[in-house]
């Protein structure tokens, strides 16, 4: 990739990033009683974090889904067993166990992120694969 | 708000493995200044998505910052041009900190508003210092041979500490419940570079519907149910 592709990149990143941002105040700033923008605004937030969590778990080992796509259960188990899978699945409840006890976010993600490179890192084998 | 030194740590380190100028990891938490857009941006990037892509993906993953601004419009009434640097600095966490902030003093009150938008202001450009200070972390400790192996996973843990500050937020179950009912039905059916975007499209599909329930059964409630003549 070029650095001037690169660029142009970034400043569209950049421009809908300030879009999402900015679009209240220019334009539902005169609708934000509305029902429907009150009630997407309630339950948007936790479904698409939902998502991104769902999305990001199966996402880095997403290969592994194209051993067998029309037989998921098998994929999930291969999933599971792979050092990857188990690390991150381990790793997630962890952040999420420390972030319900302590609820300090730094902390949570910091010795997450630890637990997950320590077991990438130290090279647990796969059992698939 | 120190949350953000290891994240943007997290990122730098990720953005060295572009093999692009380190400049431009820097320059994107100078212009962009987005925790989980910063490294969606940064997969795309690695896997040569175009400008239409890119943009949409930013735009669907950001949606829940349209919803962020509602809460803070009066707040930010009248601040100049410093509104524009607040409302470009609303990441998550900004949001979260300025949100649960006292007000200080009467809304009519022209001094007490200014004092607390100088101090948003602070709060704004506090969290970017960090998010940059913690980019050139990363991108200078990616120089040093150190292993950063599973970095990437700082993303996922900050997604589930940001879902479970929602879950306090919301106490409802089932945002959550379809979420994970979208992403698995999302498995089956897309392919594997649609099932973000798909995912999150089909879930603003569903809440639209749940929308359109919830007031017809709202309405007809209100009609049905016969007044109370105490009330």
């Amino acid at each position: 990739m070029t650095t001037t592709h690169a660029l142009i990149l970034i400043i569209v990143a950049a421009l809908a990033t300030f879009a999402t941002r900015v679009t209240p105040f220019l334009f539902l700033s005169r609708h934000s009683a509305h029902p429907l923008i009150l009630h997407m605004g309630r339950y948007l937030p936790a479904i698409v974090m939902t998502v991104l969590v769902a999305v990001s778990l199966s996402a880095m080992t997403l290969p592994v889904f194209e051993v067998s796509t029309d037989d998921l259960p098998t994929a999930w188990q291969h999933w599971l067993m792979s050092a990857k899978g188990a690390g991150m699945l381990i790793s997630a409840i962890c952040v999420a166990g420390l972030h319900l006890w302590r609820r300090n976010a730094l902390l949570s993600i910091a010795v997450g992120t630890g637990i997950y490179m320590a077991w990438v890192q130290i090279g647990t084998p796969a059992v698939v694969g | 708000m120190f949350g953000y030194l290891p994240l943007g740590a997290a990122f730098g380190v990720l953005f060295t493995q572009l093999s692009l100028s380190p400049w431009l990891g820097l320059l994107m938490s100078l212009v962009i200044l987005a925790g989980a857009g910063q490294f969606l941006a940064v997969a795309l990037l690695g896997a040569g998505a175009g400008v239409t892509e890119l943009a949409v993906a930013t735009l669907l993953l950001n949606s829940r910052h349209l919803f962020y601004g509602l809460s803070l419009l009066e707040r930010f009434r009248d601040a100049g041009i410093a509104k524009v640097y607040l409302i470009f600095g609303l990441t998550d966490e900004t949001y979260s900190l300025l949100a649960s902030l006292p007000r200080s003093g009467d809304r009519d009150d022209i001094h007490a508003r200014r004092e607390d938008q100088r101090l948003m202001l602070r709060i704004t450009a506090l969290n970017q210092l960090w998010w940059v200070l913690g980019t050139l972390m990363g991108l200078a400790a990616a120089q040093l041979n150190f292993d950063s192996n599973g970095i990437e996973f700082a993303l996922t843990a900050l997604f589930v500490v940001l879902g479970i500050e929602q879950w306090y937020a919301l106490r409802e179950r089932w945002p959550f419940v379809l979420g994970l009912a979208v992403t698995f039905t999302g498995l089956w059916i897309l392919p594997n570079d649609q099932l973000l975007l798909g995912s999150i499209a089909g879930a603003c599909l569903l809440l639209l519907g749940h929308y359109a329930v919830h007031k017809r059964r709202t309405a007809m409630a209100s009609t049905h149910t016969p007044r109370s003549p105490h009330s």
